[in-house]
């Protein structure tokens, strides 16, 4: 490491459970965050902040003015900008070391496979079902480690998936809601600080798994309810053995196949 | 008794569906664990609560 990290980085070093090597470790971590608003704005701040080595950032809108009452990366200035680039400049200006790849485009079950490739661990921070199930899925079949987080209102929830290391969202959720997504952060509101918790929870998690620090969120779920304190977490002893996509046969093998699930009419 | 979330309830007997439905759960965006097995959403309407239980049941949302 350079004199310039080592100072940068100095408070991250005197954590015993990263010290040098574990800042090595994130200086050359590879972590993509899919979806660059309230979730994906926290992550990317800290992740970037922490010295991960390349980020990558997906996501296909533009920034509009309801947006910044939580998306906290983007400003006035960038409005209409699309989010990729407005994140780009924003981890730029935090951390010019972060080498940040932008992929302006939706996520798909087409390109979904090749996308997730190229990163050493990936950051569920899109805003529906359909996605978060195609994200799961994809990352099952890919054997990719990944963090997943939801949020609305005054609470949300976080869980791990590590190949081999407990349940994937799918064994929990079964598949996306029938009804779609329901009430979302357009008509139910969602409290900008409360999602910006849930983000900073999915960073944690990426800085433990790349560095090894501490005990994962695989195998069991952080609930916070921030309205009247309600916060647990609760434990998953085992995967759904016959969970569509990670179970002993699962019928999941082509996301293509399973598109009509992730992005219904 | 049933313990629901670490909190004894009377619900024995009660199927899973009856349960979350009394409890105004949705039932598209919850788990729910018995004994620590995942209980699928096709055996929702079958599965009775049973004495001695101890039951989780987690919400999800969707937001991003
Ligand atoms: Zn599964």
């Amino acid at each position: 490491m350079r004199a310039d990290q080592i100072e940068r980085y100095a408070r991250n070093i005197a954590l015993a459970e990263l010290g040098e090597s574990g800042q090595e470790k994130l200086l050359s971590a590879r972590v993509l965050v899919i979806g660059a608003g309230a979730l994906g704005g926290a992550s990317l701040a800290y992740l970037s902040a922490a010295g991960a080595g390349v980020i990558g950032v997906a996501d296909f809108d533009k920034v509009e003015l309801s947006n910044l009452q939580r998306q906290i990366i983007h400003g006035v200035d960038v409005l209409g900008e699309y989010k990729t680039v407005s994140a780009a400049s924003f981890i730029r200006r935090l951390n010019p070391g972060v080498e940040v790849h932008i992929h302006t485009e939706k996520v798909t079950a087409d390109n979904i496979l090749p996308l997730i490739a190229d990163y050493d661990f990936v950051l569920d921070c899109t805003d529906r079902f359909g996605v978060k199930l195609l994200i799961n899925d994809a990352c099952v079949i890919a054997g990719k480690p990944f963090s997943h987080a939801g949020v609305l209102r005054f609470g949300g929830q976080a869980m791990t998936y590590v190949p081999g290391r407990g349940a994937c969202l799918r064994c929990l959720l079964g598949g996306v809601p029938a009804d779609g997504d329901g009430k979302t952060a357009v008509s139910a509101g969602v409290l900008g600080a409360v999602a910006g918790m849930l983000g900073t929870v999915q960073a944690t998690e990426a800085v433990k798994y790349i560095t090894g620090a501490g005990k994962l969120l695989t195998g069991r779920i952080l609930s916070i309810n921030a309205l009247d304190w309600k916060v647990c977490v609760t434990d998953i002893p085992s995967p759904d053995p016959d969970c569509a996509v990670c179970g002993a046969h699962p019928t999941i093998t082509s996301l293509k196949e399973n598109e009509g699930e992730y992005f219904p009419r | 008794m049933v313990k629901i979330n670490g909190t004894e309830a009377d619900v024995a007997g009660i199927t899973v569906h009856d349960y979350l439905v009394s409890a105004n759960y949705n039932l598209q965006r919850v788990a729910v664990e018995i004994n620590g097995d995942i209980v699928p959403k096709s055996d929702y309407s079958a599965r009775a609560f049973g004495d001695g239980d101890s039951v989780e049941i987690v919400g999800f949302v969707g937001g991003g």
